[in-house]
């Protein structure tokens, strides 16, 4: 008889900070108590808090256990479990008082999301098609194959539901233009090559709910008459693989894949096709070439997959949150879909929460959410009591939003104005220490490592703008650089093939467009003002605090820090590599960094 | 090409177990469209990087021209030409870790063992690696080594972390 059960969080960064050996010290207590037979453990999908893990909850109760390590995950069984004495020690510290919680529901980081697409992320086994099936899972399904392909597609046009890959795209319009296609066979796609750095939420689905994605595809595929689907999967992402082949074979068994779905007459099933490391491939064009074994180029559009896609035939390619929106729709109608998010966004979005915020991980909200409820409020602001300066949204193809917008609502729409994009959901914070000159340049650098060199602008266009950022941030940048910067983005832009091209420039553009005055302070004056630009930095020796200790000449790998024991010491300007060592051993304050 | 492989394949006993898993893994996929990355992938399981007998194997297997496999091969980032050392440690430069302060945990790692990313310390320990992201952010930096993902990295960590891949 089962009596509590232990969800413990096996999302990648929890696995990262030791979820295994908590695990096996959470197995062991149990034999050592003979209670193993009374509790069940079960190994979740990502619960979100990343920055907590590892997490475990005890259930029934829902006591909510962070940063547990192995060495003080005993307690769990012998205080918890045996005397049902909560371990305070363990729970979430409230950022604003004393006090501590002891559920999720008391937590705010939880509280203000709305959990559509992770509906099931944290909560059940997703090895386990049983628990996914008793969160309504298949019933989507099941609602389609009875009320046909026009209906399905009605409902998903209905409720207005756009493609969380980035564009934003209306999906309703993509699968009614798959379905019209003339052309068999026809072909279901899932694009689950996340490649934007600092977007985690498609991992998360496919680690924590394969099934949700499973499912949704096959809907897809009865909606638009296919019999094939492809999942393709970025290669840095293997436990989403493992577990997706997991999910697919317990799908074929259960009879939602393969021959006669559910006795329909309805034939559908689904391969893993695995990227090998090209950003570019997150194209749907160039990811379809991909699935077919080939270099992953993209191809100019139009034709549409829709109409020409995998081997030429027509295609529906979605992305995993995407496809994660789809079940519940068809459960609870379109109506459900639209009452939260805005009239033309509606729904949730995923965010991945990254960079200098307190609180990293997955978190899920209604569209139309500000930027200042997800930074601050669900975030918890900025660590060490820096000022925010902006989050970088959409990734090397998107751009800054600035504190000026902290209340803006954030849906497809009101972020283009601002010259970026949604991009996947990936949100990046940026506080007082971060270059943006610096930050513009590592995109560019991103992009110029990963275009696929196919088109001009693309290729030597973006390489050009790099090396006028790196003279910029060298110090050797002239008053005319700025200018030459927004005319080669505007070519770009209009030029290039493909999203990944036409979006290079933006990370560049958006910054000049909001911090003009860092760029002036790079050429004009030749400093950073971050002080993250290495080659405009000096380091000198404030005389007053050094006590001529000789740890940092000691410490200098080019020897140009000189001066006698007890006296203050100098730094050669000429001889300095900037490296900072001299800044990092120093325990006096006495080395100015500017 | 070939009958130098045969000749090779007698001889060498290790060798023809890795062309024999590699000619099952194949089997396995006869008849499925567009088969060449996951066997491309496969190989470079069995033989750690993906030598000209290999590309050379593979062409003929498969049907497919071996301009289209050098091409395939040399397109993407996984894919290594070159063999590999005994741990392969991937410092992530994806934007989470970068404006967390990766590049000085490159820096270290770059300083400590004297290779460049894409090399391989002439002793066949480690080969290092950039890479863009592996969807850790929330716990940036992040540093992988072989199949083992660190996390909040930093300089003076990763080089007692390096010392326990022998």
């Amino acid at each position: 008889m089962i009596r509590n059960q232990l969800l413990i969080c096996a999302g990648g960064a929890c696995i990262t900070s030791g979820e295994k050996s908590v695990k096996d010290v959470l197995v062991e207590e149990l034999a050592k108590n003979g209670i193993q037979d009374e509790v069940q453990i079960i190994e979740t999908g990502c619960m979100g808090a990343c920055d907590l893990g590892p997490i475990v909850v005890v259930y029934p109760e829902g006591t909510f256990y962070q940063k547990v390590t192995p060495q003080n995950a005993g307690p769990i069984v012998s205080e918890h479990l045996v005397k049902g004495r909560v371990v305070s020690g363990l729970l979430y510290r409230q950022p604003t008082s004393e006090t501590r919680a002891q559920t999720r529901e008391e937590i705010s980081f939880y509280t203000l999301q709305v959990k559509r697409v992770l509906r099931n992320c944290g909560v059940i086994d997703p090895l386990s098609i049983e628990e996914y099936i008793a969160r309504d899972g298949y019933f989507g399904l099941g609602k389609a194959l009875e009320i046909g392909p026009d209906a399905i597609i009605q409902t998903i046009q209905e409720s207005g539901l756009r493609g969380r890959g980035g564009a934003g795209f209306p999906t309703g319009i993509k699968w009614k233009a798959a379905r019209d296609a003339s052309g068999s066979p026809k072909y279901v796609v899932c694009n689950g090559d996340e490649g934007d750095p600092g977007a985690f939420m498609d991992r998360s689905v496919l680690e924590g709910d394969p099934h949700s994605v499973i499912e949704a595809m096959v809907i897809a595929g009865f909606a638009i008459g296919a019999a094939t689907g492809y999942v393709y999967v970025r290669a840095e992402y293997p436990l989403a693989i493992e577990r997706l082949e997991v999910a697919l074979t317990r799908a074929r068994e259960y009879g939602f894949l393969g021959r006669n779905i559910l006795g329909s007459g309805f034939d559908f099933d689904i391969e893993i096709r695995i990227g090998a490391g090209a950003f570019v491939c997150g194209e749907e064009t160039a990811l379809l070439r991909s699935i077919e074994g080939k270099r992953g180029m993209p191809s100019a559009k139009p034709p549409f997959p829709a109409q020409a896609g995998l081997w030429g035939k027509p295609t529906l390619i979605n992305n995993v949150e995407t496809y994660a929106n789809v079940p519940p729709i068809l459960i609870n109608g379109a109506e459900w879909f639209r009452s939260v998010g805005t009239a033309k966004s509606p729904g949730t979005k995923v965010f991945a929460l990254a960079g200098k915020v307190q609180n990293t991980g997955l978190v899920e909200v209604p569209m139309g959410t500000t930027l200042r409820e997800l930074v601050f409020d669900i975030g918890g602001g900025i660590p060490g009591g820096k000022a925010f300066k902006g989050a970088q949204t959409g990734g090397p193809s998107g751009g800054i939003i600035t504190a000026d917008y902290l209340d803006m609502p954030i849906d497809f729409d009101s972020v283009k104005e601002l010259g970026t994009i949604m991009g996947s959901g990936g949100l990046i914070i940026l506080d007082e220490d971060n270059c943006m000159v610096d930050v513009a340049k590592f995109y560019l650098a991103f992009t110029v490592d990963e275009s696929c060199g196919k088109c001009t602008p693309c290729r030597e266009g973006t390489k050009q703008m790099y090396q006028i950022m790196e003279r910029i941030t060298d110090g050797k940048g002239t008053p005319n650089d700025i200018g030459k910067l927004k005319t080669l983005g505007r070519v770009i832009q209009q030029t290039s093939l493909c999203g990944l091209g036409q979006s290079a420039p933006n990370p560049v553009l958006s910054t000049i467009r909001f911090f003009p005055d860092e760029y002036r302070a790079h050429i004009e004056d030749r400093k950073c003002p971050a002080h993250a630009c290495l080659h405009l930095l000096t380091y000198s020796v404030v005389s007053e605090k050094c006590v001529g200790c000789t740890a940092c000449a000691r410490q200098c790998p080019v020897q140009a820090i000189t001066g006698q024991v007890k006296k203050a010491h100098v730094i050669d300007q000429a001889t300095c590599i900037k490296c900072g060592s001299c800044y990092e051993v120093c325990r006096f304050d006495a080395i100015l960094k500017e | 090409m070939q009958i130098n492989l045969e000749e090779r394949l007698k001889e060498n006993p290790v060798l023809r177990k890795q062309f024999d898993e590699l000619d099952a893994y194949i089997d396995e996929k006869a008849g499925q469209q567009g088969s060449l990355i996951n066997v491309m992938h496969r190989a470079q399981e069995i033989f750690g990087y993906l030598p000209d007998e290999v590309l050379a194997y593979v062409s003929t297997r498969l049907q497919v021209p071996r301009s289209t496999v050098y091409g395939v091969v040399t397109f993407y980032h996984f894919f290594s030409r070159t063999p590999k050392g005994r741990h392969t440690i991937s410092v992530c430069l994806g934007t989470a870790c970068y404006v967390r302060g990766s590049n000085s945990v490159y820096d270290k790692v770059t300083k400590s063992l004297g290779i460049k990313a894409g090399e391989t310390s002439p002793d066949g320990r480690y080969t290092l690696d950039l890479v863009r992201c592996v969807g850790a952010c929330g716990l940036a930096p992040v540093v992988v080594i072989d199949k083992d993902t660190y996390g909040r990295m930093t300089p003076d960590k990763v080089v007692t972390l390096l010392n326990k891949y022998v």
